[in-house]
């Protein structure tokens, strides 16, 4: 066996590097989406989107959290909110805070949530 | 039981902190499907100074490994584990991921105890309910829940607990304890 890192394939990395995908940028109108917040797809997706963008669209048919697209995807989080909030800001997608629902503060819900692990 | 449909989802956060090696990985894979989140994060100014840059003078982001876990409880109804980042310059992580959060469990290890005050100093200040688990490494007992209660000098109301984080049934015990006392704070708040 040699001593020196042979990286193939998935190992080497992503042939296109993350920040790549979204020219270079660090911020968007997507800064402030929370990990748990639900992104969902709305409207048409028009031709002309990268396969990242398709991805999303597909992967969000049905509500996915911010954090769980990043999972699905294998995109570090900064990189999902960019590519999320051009997204919102051309209609595709739509997000919903999760502290807009107020559930923290809705007792039946953590009633529902206790009996829920205790049923798991 | 009626549950009121809405369009919206609710999604839960929960977050598990604590020091470096005590078994929040464990916990997250013991009661969740865990897959690991990655944060590519801008330095922000209080990680310089901590964060080594000597010779990478231009670096300005890092890269995270977060632990991410997901239990459904009903369609619609989720609950997310987010493991802490345990370096004290991923503080600024914490802000987000504990923003509206349910709640938070720190892991102690009575053999490094001191490990976990940052975490139960955190959580004091943000107002964050949670709930200290004592993970049983080397034998803890009833004994070290008492000393842990003392050493950490934790509010009468705070629970602590021994668990084993390696076992289901003990970390869905600490999971159930904690949303307990949110709601216990929640009620009594009102």
């Amino acid at each position: 066996m040699s001593d020196s890192p042979q990286w193939f394939d998935e190992e080497a990395g992503p042939v296109v590097r993350p920040y790549a995908l979204i020219r270079g940028r660090t911020r968007s109108s997507g800064d402030g989406f929370d990990l748990v917040a639900t992104v969902r797809a709305v409207g048409d997706s028009p031709g002309e989107l990268g396969p990242e963008q398709q991805l999303i669209l597909r992967a969000a048919r049905s509500p996915i959290s911010v954090a769980d697209l990043a999972v699905e995807l294998d995109l570090p989080v900064g990189v999902i909110r960019v590519l999320l909030g051009d997204m919102r800001d051309h209609g595709l997608i739509s997000v919903t805070s999760p502290s807009a629902g107020g559930s923290r503060s809705n007792e039946r819900i953590l009633k529902e949530v206790i009996n829920g692990l205790r049923a798991l | 039981m009626d549950s009121v449909l809405s369009d919206d989802p609710v999604a839960l956060k929960i977050l598990i902190a604590g020091g470096f090696g005590v078994g929040k990985t464990t916990l997250v894979g013991s009661i969740s499907e865990i897959r690991p989140l990655r944060t590519e994060e801008v330095l922000s100014d209080r990680g310089i100074g901590v964060d080594d840059l000597d010779g990478v003078e231009a670096k300005t982001t890092t890269t995270v490994a977060m632990d991410f876990g997901r239990i459904t409880i009903r369609e619609g109804l989720v609950v997310y584990l987010f493991g802490t980042p345990g370096q004290e310059r991923f503080w600024f992580m914490w802000d987000e991921l504990s923003y509206g959060a349910l709640g938070a469990v720190v892991i102690a290890d009575t053999r490094r105890l001191t490990d976990c005050f940052p975490s139960v100093d955190y959580f004091e200040q943000r107002g964050t309910p949670f709930v200290v688990a004592v993970n049983c490494f080397d034998g803890a007992d009833r004994h070290s829940v008492d000393d842990v209660r003392i050493a950490l000098d934790l509010d009468e109301d705070v629970p602590v607990m021994l668990c084993d984080v390696r076992r289901r049934t003990s970390a869905k015990e600490v999971m159930i304890t904690l949303v307990e006392h949110s709601l216990r704070t929640l009620t009594s708040a009102n």
